[in-house]
């Protein structure tokens, strides 16, 4: 332990910009940008699931609210969609009374929200291709079984789905990493905020910025990996047979 | 023949750097992060106003140059100065021995202290390390008040960090911010005249250490720009011995204490 640290002093000895405050800056902002695309990741997963099902649904009720929510939030700036959601709140009569303000006063939440209906949205139209996709002739076998709508829905459309969707899944998962650096537009210490930071107080965009670019493509590349291996399991059918 | 070509080519390139040398400013590009009330700020119509900006127009017109202001977000101002997008900075810089490494300063032509502005129920007379403990600062990232927040409060309190002050204001209004930490007369015009609430100075105006608060606002220039800062500073004391200073100082913040 007493070599790391040693070895860590030495590695930063004489370096003016990456001192171990800094590089505590870009370890805050790592674990800040990792939290908030997860949790916005899963959750808009969950929300996506049954949206997209809606979507796909031949009622108009139930298919045209879910495709006003979609082209909404697939038709404007997150940027915007995040500005709205910190700035705007505050200006609802009361909301600094009601039980929401705990939240809604912390940078973080509202970004979440903001990141979480954006993911939706785009998941929701990432699914519902999928499972516009699904072969006739799995559905025919599925109604020639008798089974109804749900369980069809559970067994055949939806497992076929998700594998069909998951190359498309897995870019939105690195649009959205991407996308989390507007973050630190409402004070949050992102990686993105953290390099905003060093780069104001350093005059040093090159170092700051660069830096923070490397962080990034390390998480992408995580990214790429993880789904790389899901593709590998869950579409093994799909490749030619070894002879 | 080829030689001759040579010899005029390389006359050419020596005229070419030596005019890039001794450039005349005609035309003179001020980099300014707006708003930033009263030192630089746009009236309901739009139009480019503040102490820096009638200050910094008097000047131009004293040297016999036309001006231009550029806008630039805060954090982005050095840098922008240094890639050429404009010739000089004249946005409530303090000058500070970090930034004098990076840019040459005029004469100051203005001090300034710093402030903490808080709700009037925040319950608090002064801002120290046991009284801000667990609270919220807002500050404008990169500024001198960013740098004195971070190394002194940052282990006992959350620090905001925004891009402008207006940003930092309405988050105050939305009660996000327990205190900021603000040029006095900044805090002054955006928040003590504030119809939102009310809002009081917390213990008294800070402009000590000399390491952060610095010898008053300056204007910035590239370090071989001497020349230009020369002419700037000539101007400014002119400006200054015939009373027009005064004139444009009462403008904005009354008559000079």
């Amino acid at each position: 332990m007493l070599d790391i640290s040693t070895w860590f002093n030495d590695l930063l000895a004489g370096n003016v910009i990456f001192t171990a405050d800094t590089l505590g800056y870009y370890w805050e902002g790592l674990v800040t940008t990792t939290q908030l695309v997860f949790l916005s990741l899963v959750a808009g997963l969950i929300i996506a699931v049954p949206l997209a099902i809606m979507r796909s649904s031949k009622h108009k009720w139930i298919s045209l609210p879910v495709y006003f929510f979609t082209y909404v939030f697939r038709g404007t700036p997150l940027l915007i969609q995040l500005y709205i959601i910190y700035y705007g709140v505050v200006f609802i009569d009361g909301i600094q009374e009601s039980f929401l303000w705990p939240v809604l006063r912390e940078a973080f939440y509202p970004a979440l929200i903001a990141f979480t209906l954006n993911t939706a949205a785009y998941t929701t139209e990432i699914f519902r291709g999928a499972i516009k996709a699904t072969a006739k002739g799995e559905i025919e076998a599925a109604r020639a079984y008798g089974m109804s709508q749900n369980l069809m829905m559970r067994r055949i459309i939806l497992p076929s789905a998700f594998r069909r969707a998951l190359p498309a899944y897995g870019n939105e998962v690195i649009f959205m990493l991407h996308a989390s650096a507007i973050a630190s537009v409402v004070t949050l210490m992102d990686l993105t905020g953290a390099a905003r930071f060093v780069y104001a107080r350093y005059y040093a965009p090159f170092e700051a910025f660069l830096f923070v670019a490397a962080i990034y493509l390390c998480l992408t590349f995580a990214i790429l990996f993880f789904f790389r291996y899901l593709e590998k399991r869950l579409l093994a059918h799909l490749r030619p047979q070894d002879a | 023949m080829k030689k001759l070509l040579s010899l005029s080519l390389l006359g050419l390139a020596v005229a070419a750097a030596s005019s890039a040398h001794a450039r005349d400013y005609d035309n003179v590009r001020i980099g300014v992060d707006v708003p930033y009330e009263p030192m630089e700020f746009r009236t309901a119509e739009g139009e480019l106003t503040g102490f820096d900006i009638d200050l910094g127009n008097e000047l131009c017109d004293r040297m016999g140059v036309t001006c231009e202001w550029v806008e630039q977000e805060w954090d982005g101002i050095v840098p922008g100065l240094m890639s050429r997008n404009y010739d000089a900075i004249m946005s409530s810089m303090t000058i500070n021995d970090e930034r004098r490494e990076q840019v040459l300063f005029s004469d100051p032509y203005i001090t300034m202290p710093s402030a903490w502005f808080a709700a009037s129920d925040l319950g608090i007379n002064e801002a120290t390390k046991e009284t801000l403990e667990g609270m919220t600062i807002g500050v404008q990232r990169g500024t001198l008040q960013d740098n004195y927040v971070t190394d002194n409060f940052s282990d006992v309190a959350n620090i905001s960090r925004y891009s402008t002050a207006d940003d930092m204001v309405l988050d105050m209004e939305a009660e996000r911010l327990d205190i900021v930490f603000l040029d006095f007369p900044i805090g002054q015009s955006t928040l003590l005249e504030s119809e939102e609430a009310e809002y009081v100075v917390i213990g008294e105006r800070i402009s000590e250490p000399k390491e952060y608060f610095g010898d008053g606002f300056g204007i910035a220039f590239r370090q071989r720009d001497e020349a230009l800062a020369e002419k700037f500073n000539e101007a400014l004391a002119e400006v200054q011995e015939d009373g027009t200073y005064d004139e444009i100082y009462s403008r904005y913040f009354g008559e000079e204490e």
